[in-house]
């Protein structure tokens, strides 16, 4: 053992652990619970909240479990009367900070301050309430809704902005009775640094920070019988869909989402995988045109490219390097792809106007809401997306329609548009776009498979911050000879703070990659902002279980032999980074003010 | 019971001896210096009491190469001002403690954490700090101090919010341990003593730890400066020897009707007339040595009031117990003055503050309780009528 | 905001550019220019690589670190128990009476706020008020006028 152990006692019971760890750690070894709020596993530790307070015997004052390192010897009470009387009167002094209203609220039987309240019967009229008769709830963002009157001031979000995403947009201001979660100047969330990521959200224990919520036009399309409403869902949220209707992470629900979207109503229910796969078809040719370039006629381009599917990302290199967008790729999201797409090729297929259709994404994400809303993604002539629903709202849809998920049978997408492949599937999860490219690029470079069992990259995979592999080209294809016997070397970072490690390196001029695949959320889009609440790294990795498990089942598993695709671009693309192309998949970024 | 009131000159005595009584302490060992100190009792004068000797020794045994002294001049509790008049008349005093400091935990970085309201003693502590660099040469102490200034926020007197703010970040108190001796400022070793207590040091090595250890009491050694404010006649600071009884201390200071005196701040305890002659100044109450007297013309209530806006302000905010706790103690004696609460939830009030000593993360949320109950408790009827 | 640029810049050079080095330039500025606006927080936050959002935070957390528009003159009355005791509410009516601002507000022309503030060291001369750094003890009505007019006089 390379640290030294301590032995304590909690509740009569011995425990030993390692040096350094919390009491509330310990006291989980021996499956002790101990009530917490303002702790969260993926953050540093607070202590602010006080509701983890523990006895120890021989000392007065109690002690924050969470926040303390159990030490040799210690006799730890975790629910003594003084403890229990404490840990209630905490929580009533929270109940009178706060706007409980949890009848109309949206984090009702999802919250941990009412899980809590509730568990311990906290009275209501102890006392008086202190609750900031002066907040407003801020909805000017398209992706966030702040309500500062739900807020227990925990800090998770503030945390959370500045050690997983390093935006920092979020701060605590002031002090004592005027002490709150604010940004700078009090400024409304669309006119901030914010990149609508929405980590802050599902690390919020309550309803202070949400989603922007649209169910109730997608509901009020659904019934307008002019209207064609078709919805396409992102990979990651049928592996997490299920969480919301009790099912364990890692559940694939594939099938039984299809078929509740279908009785909810939606005219078309397809799979935004088919856009994935399109995305991969450009963005390989994009990286491979940039390489040409490069290596053949010495022209100045920008490398490496990074990927563009993740519009948290994107809005934070817009605002953070904006001197650097010409590394993106100039590829839509998925989302988008569709959307233009929907607009344009599935509405000449289906013979409708596209002013009537409604295209609806239900996305692991609270920033697609914002890309929905971007004002370059109208390239169909329409707005593209029109409402972007995380995992979340679908979820709320579903039991608003009463539907019984877990009895439901289990369906097929729907044609034009619906058809996927693995490659496809595998963009849920950190790596997966570097790794469904890869696939697609090998292939195009030598005309054989990527030379990895099953086609799993397996380096590529995983929750490590930073991830690389190297690929050596040999035995190219003609067109490719370029690239004979050249080591490419392909970077990945999930979560922002990562992300900006890598672009500094770019900055420097010391970029080791040709590619580089960035996702805002931990863990990649399974991660994402607008999934189940909780996330934590445990369930991460249960969903990516899930994605890679669907990956397997699927019979196609690279982009390119995607049938759909094979027939979108002989009928209406005709190549990739063609005109039409161009004009619908691809687009431009903005600089933004870092301040 | 008897005590005596003492009063004393050695810290206002001239500070223009201390060199020579640094020079005959570093003399000694670094152990010696040490065990004297613990002999000599001295304890924090800061508000915390903790027994200098023991700081400064586990501080000098902390393996890193760099370490850092603070000398705590962020005075903010309401009724203190004595560490202003040190650092006035003999800011000598002070520097020689933290060049005895430096020496025995190898130091060699300081600061003079100045309160920002004290800003107007920026160039004559200037002048003090260029001449103790000059002088240090000559004693082989490699200590420089430099003034960082605070900027209005009470709770920055707590050691690790004084930290956190000097390292550019909000005065919000750290989680304990680790301490300041381990992880201080930039998480390099730091000691933070109060400026009283470092002047202190050089009473203690020019009287002999025994002598000094002598003076007081039992349990409380040495001299101590007070600070005497309200209803006096002799408002200002005093130097006097510890252990004395709060009616002794009324006799001497009080302007004959004294009804209450508040001793160690807003965050110490208020003593009824009645309990005069049971209370030990700084006994059970380790004290910043604050001391308010208020006479029969003062409204309990409107005390209480101020004190409990104090906190609700000046709390960091950070811990629910605290901040959420001042502002119901506040209201809570407002709804009941206003006869919207009954006076039994005052009971309940003096329960809440009880969470907040034992739940809050620092001793500004941990001590509202010992002015709110001991005012409660002992002027109940001022509080409803 | 080119004078604001200037002088953040140099107090960059002066006082480094670590987060340890926020305090003491925020202090400098609001010497020069009266308070934080937000032009000097964004170029804090640039020049430190830090946020505008953490600047505005830690600023905010301290009293004297003013993010509001204030005067060139910050009157701060103490409001703490013994300045209160002996009269500081006489303090702030006879201050506004003279300033014609209340307990907040900033006068015309931006020479004056007028501020309440907590315990500002000389419980045992009060009421006390600073006026930027200067302390003025044993306040009456006629030494606040004198002490006023002073500034006033100093102005014209
Ligand atoms: C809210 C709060 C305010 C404090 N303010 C001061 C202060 O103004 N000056 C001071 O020396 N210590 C203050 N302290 C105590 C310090 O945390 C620390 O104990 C002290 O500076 C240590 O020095 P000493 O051992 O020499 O007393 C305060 C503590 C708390 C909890
Ligand atoms: S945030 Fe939680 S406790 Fe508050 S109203 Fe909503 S569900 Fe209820
Ligand atoms: S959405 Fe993301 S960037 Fe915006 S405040 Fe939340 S965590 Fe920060
Ligand atoms: S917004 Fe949510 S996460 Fe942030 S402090 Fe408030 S309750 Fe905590
Ligand atoms: S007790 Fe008060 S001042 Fe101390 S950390 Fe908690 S909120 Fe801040
Ligand atoms: S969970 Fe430990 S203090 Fe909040």
């Amino acid at each position: 053992m390379s640290k030294n152990t301590i032995t304590l006692i909690i509740d009569g019971t011995k425990v030993t652990v390692e040096e350094g760890t919390s009491i509330l750690d310990a006291a989980k070894k021996v499956d002790i619970e101990i009530p917490t709020l303002c702790h969260h596993e993926d953050l540093c530790v607070a202590g602010n909240c006080r509701v983890c307070v523990v006895e120890e015997k021989g000392k007065n004052n109690l002690t924050a479990s969470c926040a303390a390192p159990a030490t040799e010897g210690m006799d730890i009470l975790t629910s003594s009367p003084k403890v229990r009387r404490a840990r209630k009167d905490i929580m009533a002094l929270l109940v009178s900070e706060h706007n409980t209203q949890c009848t109309t609220c949206y984090r009702n039987t999802n919250c941990e301050l009412q899980t809590l309240a509730s568990d311990y019967n906290v009275d209501n009229d102890i006392y008086l309430s202190v609750l900031k008769n002066n907040t407003t709830i801020d909805k000017s963002s398209w992706s966030i809704e702040k309500d500062d009157s739900k807020c227990i001031r925990c800090q998770r979000c503030v945390r959370t902005c500045a050690e997983i995403q390093h935006v920092n947009a979020l701060a605590v201001t002031h002090k004592g009775h005027e002490m709150k979660i604010s940004t700078f100047m009090d400024f409304p969330m669309n006119e901030i640094v914010c990149t609508n990521c929405g980590q802050c959200i599902i690390h919020c224990p309550t309803a202070a920070l949400t989603e922007r919520r649209y169910y109730d036009d997608i509901w009020e399309a659904i019934d307008d019988p002019t209207k064609h409403v078709v919805v396409n869902t992102a990979p990651s949220v049928r592996v997490a869909l299920g969480e919301m209707f009790d099912y364990e992470p890692g559940k694939i629900v594939t099938g039984k989402m299809v078929t509740a979207l279908k009785k909810m109503g939606f005219d078309s229910v397809l799979d935004t995988d088919f856009s994935a796969d399109l995305t991969i078809i450009e963005e390989a040719n994009e990286l491979l045109v940039r390489l040409k370039k490069a290596f053949v006629d010495k022209e100045e381009v920008a490398l490496p490219m990074i990927t563009s599917c993740s519009p948290g990302w994107v809005k934070f290199i817009e605002h953070m390097y904006p001197e650097h967008l010409g590394h993106l790729s100039t590829c839509k999201s998925p989302q988008q792809m569709f959307g233009s797409m929907v607009k344009t090729y599935y509405a000449e297929k289906k013979g409708i106007d596209p002013k009537d259709i409604v295209c609806v994404a239900g996305m692991p994400c609270a920033a697609k809401k914002y890309e929905a809303n971007r004002p370059e993604m109208r390239d169909s002539g329409f707005q593209d997306i029109d409402a972007g629903l995380t995992t979340r709202e679908l979820g709320h849809m579903i039991k608003q329609a009463g539907i019984k998920f877990q009895e439901l049978p289990e369906e097929n997408f729907d044609k034009i548009m619906g058809e996927s492949s693995g490659a496809a599937v595998v963009f849920g999860a950190t790596g997966g776009v570097m790794e469904a490219a890869l696939r697609t690029a090998y292939a195009v470079i030598t005309g054989r498979p990527v030379p990895f069992d099953n086609l799993n990259i397996t380096p590529v995979r995983g929750m490590e911050s930073i991830k690389e592999i190297t690929i050596k080209f040999e035995d190219c294809v003609p067109e490719y000879s370029f690239l004979e016997g050249i080591e490419a070397k392909f970077g990945i970072a999930h979560g922002l703070t990562n992300a900006r490690a890598i672009m500094d390196q770019i900055v420097e001029g010391k970029s080791p990659y040709v590619f580089i695949e960035i996702m805002a959320c931990p863990g990649g889009c399974i991660g994402g902002g607008g999934q189940p609440i909780p996330t934590t790294d445990e369930i991460r990795k249960k969903r990516i279980e899930a994605i890679y498990a669907e990956d397997m089942g699927k019979p196609i598993r690279m982009s390119h032999e995607n049938p759909e695709i094979k027939e979108i671009y002989e009928s209406f693309l005709k190549v990739p980074l063609g005109e039409k192309s161009h004009h619908l998949l691809h687009t431009k970024y903005r600089k933004r003010k870092r301040y | 019971m008897t005590t005596h009131i003492n009063k004393l000159g050695y810290i206002f005595s001239k500070d223009c001896e201390c060199d020579d009584i640094l020079k005959n302490t570093l003399a000694k060992t670094k152990d010696e210096v040490v065990s004297e100190l613990i002999k000599s009792g001295l304890r924090g004068r800061g508000g915390a009491g903790f027994p200098i000797g023991l700081k400064w020794k586990f501080t000098a045994s902390q393996p890193e190469e760099v370490k850092y002294i603070i000398c705590n001049a962020d005075e903010g509790e309401p009724g203190t001002f004595k560490d202003r008049e040190i650092l006035t008349q003999v800011p000598k005093k002070v520097l020689r403690g933290m060049a005895l400091c430096a020496y025995v935990t190898g130091a060699k970085k300081g600061f003079i954490y100045l309160r920002g309201e004290y800003k107007y003693l920026v160039p004559h502590l200037q002048k003090n700090i260029d001449e103790f660099h000059e002088d240090m040469k000559k004693f082989n102490i490699d200590l420089n101090v430099e003034i960082f200034l605070g900027s209005g926020a009470y709770v920055c007197g707590e050691e690790t919010a004084l930290i956190e703010s000097m390292e550019g970040k909000r005065g919000e108190p750290r989680n304990k341990p680790p301490y300041p001796n381990q992880f201080g400022y930039l998480g390099k070793p730091t000691v933070v003593n109060n400026v009283e207590t470092l002047a202190s040091t050089m009473i203690v090595f020019r009287l002999g730890a025994d002598v000094y250890n002598n003076l007081g009491t039992k349990d409380q050694q040495g001299s101590k400066l007070f600070s005497i404010s309200g209803d006096s006649p002799k408002e200002g600071v005093h130097e006097i020897e510890l252990g004395m009884s709060v009616a002794d201390f009324v006799n001497e200071f009080g302007d004959g009707d004294t009804k209450a005196v508040q001793v160690g701040g807003v965050s110490g305890f208020c003593v009824p007339r009645k309990n005069f002659n049971k209370e030990i100044i700084g006994e059970g109450n380790t004290t910043g040595g604050s001391t308010m007297i208020f006479n029969s013309s003062r409204s309990m209530y409107n005390v209480l009031h101020n004190f409990l806006d104090f906190f609700a302000e000046e709390s960091c905010g950070q811990c629910t117990p605290c901040r959420v706790g001042c502002q119901q103690l506040l209201k809570g004696i407002e709804a009941v003055k206003a006869g919207e609460k009954s006076p039994k939830y005052l009971d309940q009030l003096i329960k809440l503050s009880k969470t907040m000593q034992i739940t809050s993360k620092c001793g500004l949320g941990q001590s509202v309780t010992n002015s709110f109950t001991s005012i409660v408790n002992n002027f109940r009827e001022e509080m409803i009528y | 905001m080119v004078g604001t640029k200037e002088l953040i810049k140099n107090l960059s050079v002066k006082h480094g550019i670590e987060r340890k080095s926020l305090l003491p330039i925020l202090q400098d500025i609001v010497e020069k220019e009266n308070f934080l606006s937000n032009d000097s927080m964004i170029e804090v936050a640039r020049i430190l690589d830090i946020s505008a959002a953490e600047v505005y935070g830690t600023a905010s957390f301290f009293s004297f670190l003013d993010t509001e528009a204030r005067g060139k003159y910050k009157i701060r009355v103490c409001k703490s128990i013994t300045c209160d005791m002996k009269g500081k509410n006489e303090t702030i009516k006879c201050i506004e009476n003279i300033l014609k601002i209340k307990v907040g507000e900033t006068s015309k022309g931006g020479r004056f706020s007028l501020l309440e503030t907590n315990c500002l060291g000389w419980c045992h001369k009060g009421p006390v008020m600073l006026v930027n750094d200067e302390v003025y003890t044993e306040l009456t009505p006629e030494k606040i006028r004198e002490t006023l007019s002073e500034y006033i006089r100093e102005e014209k």
